[in-house]
């Protein structure tokens, strides 16, 4: 009696968050929704077609295809670095690599397109200095935003991936070398497999972070990319056509479906990698 | 399966300043079961190591039946290993971890299967083969990994204190089970412990290492009654160190004169050694006259109780009385005390206690 009346009470204690969830996400939403199917006053899918179409659609893929390049790039140059950094001798290393990743992970925004600029813009010191206008260098194009979004996505993965290789135990490798495997078929039935949630997690979360980045396109591309964040920028700001508030709001749709789908392929996935987890 | 001899010759190995193995040389029979045994930082960690190809000894080698295995890398050496604890890899399920090493040498998934059944019923699990290492209690998580080690039929088998993380009912049932299982299969086993009681219970031979270097080596029985040095002696088993005098090839200890078991040392006065079972204790009752001392402690171990008994003179003395008896040895009861009369082990008495702690014998 006494039990469940304590527990009753104890689920108040979830009530602020709850409001909090309620206003912050859920009022955005209906907002969101409400204007993805209005045009003019009507309900309609106007929107919706039209942020799927031309130049909205060629935005759309493009967040998708730079996001997909960094999260694997990231992801797979971050592993590389953590494991450089857990195996290495020198304990110094570790300690700063760790410290700039997490200074770097959340270096964003005009600041960071700013530093880009200054360094290899098209007047940057290390362009000027080595000359590399005249080989045709540009930061402003994709490969550029990419190297940019890199530059806080590789430290986001060492941060993720560093406590899963730090879990790796050398019995394991011991235990397989004891067995008769090599290196490699120690990180490909042991390593791997062991590390893999951790990993997806990881890649997740860089797609994530690239995916809605804007202020440093914004500075740094402005349009010469297409991308869909600068593109709901754009409507929301009436910068090229007005009136195309809610086609915004329907980008914005697509963004949170796109992200959606990236859950429904990476929760499986998850789930089956960490299997031997439950 | 049948075991192979391994030999140590003269292993060193040092991690920088600290020396882990100083020349150590031992042969290990095959078929045999021996126990590495010591203090931790004594080097029989790093020995079996050497053997399993973990680590390279600076000098010396490592034979097994008769060839040279010092340079074979790790995963070429016919070597199966137990360690501590956690070494089951958590992504495989028992089955699979026991398949390993078949796996990595691309048997077909049928036989592999099979062949790890086969193994979790020979270490009593047959039913543990789906579950994942941490579905898995410690006793079953090092049963599996001794069935993975047994896999490959290694001509030597590494037992790296496979125990020590396990509950106290646990590690006595394992260790006999170790041991029924190598027995049954003959493979040479090099066991490596901290526990005397663990080594003692299950070696054929005991080896004591201390410092990288072999104090002894030895059957169990000669280890606890003939320890060849004073370290042996101290770290195997209890032992009082109780002050005598030693005239020709006897001496005198609590007022007893016995025999001296080997060769006489240089000095009179000597620490005589003494198992406390060795100690005969009886209570003095009210008509008696006067004890010798007066128990101090007494801890009840089930068969026996150990009584601490400090004599008039201050030595303390650690005695054994049967179980049964125990509370006639309450603390304060006053106890006379004597040895059994067989030969004893005597030891050079160190410098410094000399003088204070002698009494004169009043009979020689």
């Amino acid at each position: 009696m006494r039990d469940s009346r304590t527990r009753s009470k104890s689920r108040w204690a979830a009530v602020p968050l709850l409001v909090f969830v309620v206003i912050v996400f859920g009022v955005p939403m209906l907002v969101l929704l409400g204007g993805t199917f209005t045009k003019e006053g009507t309900l309609s899918t106007a929107n919706l077609t039209e942020s799927l179409q031309g130049a909205y659609l060629t935005a759309l893929l493009g967040s998708v295809k730079i996001s997909a390049l960094v999260a694997v790039l990231g992801g797979v140059l971050g592993t590389f670095l953590a494991q450089a950094v857990v195996t290495s001798r020198f304990r110094a290393l570790r300690e700063a690599v760790l410290t700039a990743s997490g200074v770097l992970a959340n270096f964003g925004g005009v600041p960071l397109a700013f530093a880009w600029i200054a360094t290899l813009g098209n007047s940057g010191v290390v362009t000027t200095t080595l000359g590399l206008g005249q080989h045709g260098w540009s930061l402003y194009n994709f490969w550029g935003l990419t190297l940019v979004y890199l530059y806080f996505s590789i430290p986001l993965q060492v941060l993720t991936v560093v406590p899963a290789l730090d879990g790796l135990r050398p019995q394991w490798r011991e235990a397989a070398q004891n067995n008769g495997a090599s290196t490699w078929q120690f990180w490909r039935y042991v390593g791997i497999p062991v590390l893999t949630p951790a990993l997806l997690g990881g890649v997740v979360l860089l797609f994530g972070g690239a995916f809605s980045a804007y202020a440093t396109a914004q500075a740094m591309v402005g349009s010469t990319v297409p991308l869909v964040t600068l593109k709901i920028a754009d409507a929301l700001t009436g910068n090229v056509l007005i009136g195309h508030e809610n086609v915004a709001l329907a980008l914005s749709l697509d963004m949170i479906v796109v992200a959606g789908l990236v859950m429904a392929v990476y929760l499986p996935l998850q789930r089956r990698s960490a299997r031997w987890l439950r | 399966m049948n075991g192979a001899r391994v030999e140590f010759r003269g292993l060193r190995r040092r991690f920088g300043s600290t020396v882990a193995l100083d020349g150590l040389d031992l042969t290990v029979e095959p078929g045999e079961l021996i126990a590495l045994l010591g203090p931790s930082g004594c080097g029989k960690t790093t020995a079996l190591r050497c053997l399993a190809g973990f680590e390279q000894p600076d000098e010396g080698e490592v034979l097994v039946d008769g060839s040279d295995i010092t340079r074979v890398p790790a995963n070429r050496r016919d070597a199966g290993m137990v360690f501590q604890s956690y070494s089951l890899f958590p992504n495989l399920n028992a089955r699979d971890n026991v398949g390993f090493g078949m796996r990595v040498r691309k048997a077909p998934a049928a036989r592999r299967h099979a062949r790890a059944q086969e193994l979790l019923e020979l270490v009593g699990l047959p039913s543990v083969g789906d579950r994942y290492p941490h579905q898995l209690s410690g006793g079953q998580q090092q049963r599996v990994a001794l069935a993975r080690a047994l896999a490959l039929e290694p001509r030597v088998l590494l037992l790296d204190e496979p125990l020590s993380a396990l509950d106290a009912k646990v590690r006595v049932t394992l260790r006999e089970e170790i041991r029924r299982l190598q027995l049954s299969l003959g493979i040479t086993t090099i066991f490596v412990t901290h526990d005397q009681e663990e080594a003692l219970s299950m070696a054929d031979r005991v080896a004591v290492l201390r410092d990288g270097r072999l104090e002894q080596v030895a059957d169990p029985a000669t280890l606890y009654d003939r320890p060849a040095t004073p370290f042996v002696a101290e770290f195997v088993g209890a032992m009082n160190h109780l002050p005598g005098l030693v005239s020709g090839d006897r001496v005198t200890v609590l007022g007893q004169r016995l025999p001296v078991e080997g060769p006489s040392p240089d000095s009179a006065r000597v620490d005589v050694l003494v198992r406390p079972e060795a100690v005969l204790v009886t209570p003095v009752d009210a008509s008696g006259g006067e004890g010798d001392g007066i128990v101090m402690v007494s801890s009840f171990r089930g068969s026996t109780a150990r009584l601490r008994v400090r004599l008039d003179d201050g030595t303390e003395v650690l005695a054994d009385v049967p179980g049964h008896d125990s509370a006639r040895f309450a603390p304060g009861t006053a106890v006379r005390v004597g040895l059994v009369e067989r030969p004893v082990l005597v030891a050079a008495r160190p410098e410094t206690a000399v003088a204070a702690a002698i009494p004169e014998p009043d009979v020689v």
